[in-house]
């Protein structure tokens, strides 16, 4: 390590890299502000794929078909998947899934705010699909570029998985908004509660988003939260229009000038109160996760003791050469 | 505070995962996991890394057993390589009459 590089904050073959928009690999030098903040987004990230197995999880018994119970498996083991990406991608910067675990058991570290809404119906699987898992990849489509090498190529497979999520979300809802008007109704309900926390999950107003700068300094954010969520509207607006849905929002409509869909404000107080742990399903969501995790350390337990025992690795195929 | 989390009883070993994607091609790294002893390594290499038909084969290597140079490409370990152009076919002037080579 050179002198320079003990001086926090100071790695001159880092910034080279970060001007050359090259990717840092794990065994590089970094600023620790820039591996905090990775470890933090990345960690928060998983948390959030793990957490979002919840709400869906709650309709696997209930889907109101075969079909739609395999496909609402799929996807579910998939959130599952993506988490492990994840967390494999956190540990590279050198900490441990288990220590990430205990932060989150522990509310020292934050998942996504849309996971703390309740599903109260069928069509809320169609409307996560659209709108939450459509707000996701606009958010994660730029982080395939993320200057972090591991955390870009895990978003590379999420993306590819995410878009099966999303058209199974749109399928439901146009199933459901062209049958009956009881199901049209739930299509529309849906629709309702979740347009406004899903503008939400772009984080807050770019005016009060100081890390953002430094993050896009760093290469790990591309575009701004506004600019995202700008282009999530504008992508969901049309989307909308062939669902034969409305959003509900009276103050949406194209402008003309910019190109754009303008749309009202988004009430800030709540993101505040459902981030600061006061949402809907805060408790019962971590409750849930920590409960899993305590019932399933036998097996754990047992796989390693099982393992220890026969500490010859064994290998079931034929040896590679 | 979750005790289970932090029992040392509780953390499995990491591995590096490599996946084959189909005949013909070379096991290339796919990612990493945690598992308690190399069966179960494969088998959950092949519910995180497979789900979608992406591979015939797959490794699983302990990540402590893999041994790397430093990823800096002005390494001095690779050097040795800097200097010698005529490694390539590019150093090579071929006379105009030679068409194909």
């Amino acid at each position: 390590m050179s002198d320079d590089a003990k001086q926090p904050g100071l790695v001159p073959a880092f910034d080279v890299m970060i001007a050359a928009d090259e990717r840092i690999e794990p065994r590089d030098e970094m600023p620790d502000g820039y591996r905090k903040t990775l470890i933090r987004q990345i960690a928060q990230h998983a948390h959030s794929e793990i957490i979002g197995m919840q709400p869906e999880g709650n309709w696997i018994t209930r889907a109101p078909s075969l079909k739609r119970k395999a496909i609402l498996m799929a996807k579910v083991q998939d959130e599952a998947g993506h988490g492990l990406y994840l967390y494999g991608a956190a540990e590279t910067l050198g900490v441990d899934r288990a220590d990430l675990l205990d932060l989150l058991h522990t509310r020292r570290q934050k998942y996504s705010s849309i996971f703390n809404y309740p599903t109260i119906s069928w069509a809320d699987m169609g409307t996560i699909g659209w709108l939450v898992d459509g707000a996701a990849i606009t958010n994660q489509v730029p982080l395939c570029r993320c200057s972090y090498g591991p955390y870009a190529r895990a978003m590379i497979r999420i993306c590819k998985e995410e878009s099966f999520h999303q058209r199974q979300g749109f399928d439901i809802l146009l199933t459901l908004s062209n049958g009956t008007p009881e199901q049209h109704e739930m299509a529309q309900e849906s629709v309702n509660r979740w347009w406004w926390p899903a503008l939400m999950m772009f984080g807050p107003p770019d005016a009060a988003s100081p890390n953002s700068a430094q993050s896009m300094a760093w290469g790990i954010k591309r575009f701004s939260n506004d600019e995202l969520r700008q282009k999530f509207v504008d992508m969901t607006v049309p989307q909308a229009a062939v669902l034969g849905l409305t959003l509900p929002d009276p103050e949406l409509r194209f402008n003309d000038a910019t190109g754009h869909y303008d749309f009202g404000p988004i009430d800030w107080t709540e993101f505040d109160r459902v981030v600061q742990g006061h949402g809907p399903c805060n408790d019962q969501r971590l409750a849930h996760r920590v409960r899993a995790h305590e019932e399933g350390a036998w097996v754990r337990e047992a796989a390693n003791a099982y393992a220890r025992k026969h500490a010859r690795p064994k290998i079931t195929g034929e040896a590679v050469a | 505070m979750s005790e289970s989390a932090t029992d040392t009883a509780d953390r499995a070993m990491l591995w590096e995962v490599f996946v084959r994607g189909r005949r013909g091609l070379s096991h290339v790294h796919a990612g990493s996991l945690h598992a308690a002893d190399a069966e179960m390594a494969l088998r959950n290499a092949r519910d995180v890394y497979t789900r979608r038909g992406e591979g015939v084969s797959i490794w699983v290597v302990p990540s402590v057993q893999i041994f790397a140079s430093t990823p800096d490409e002005k390494d001095p370990f690779f050097d040795p390589n800097a200097d010698k152009v005529y490694r390539h076919p590019t150093f090579y002037n071929l006379p105009e009459e030679v068409r194909q080579m």
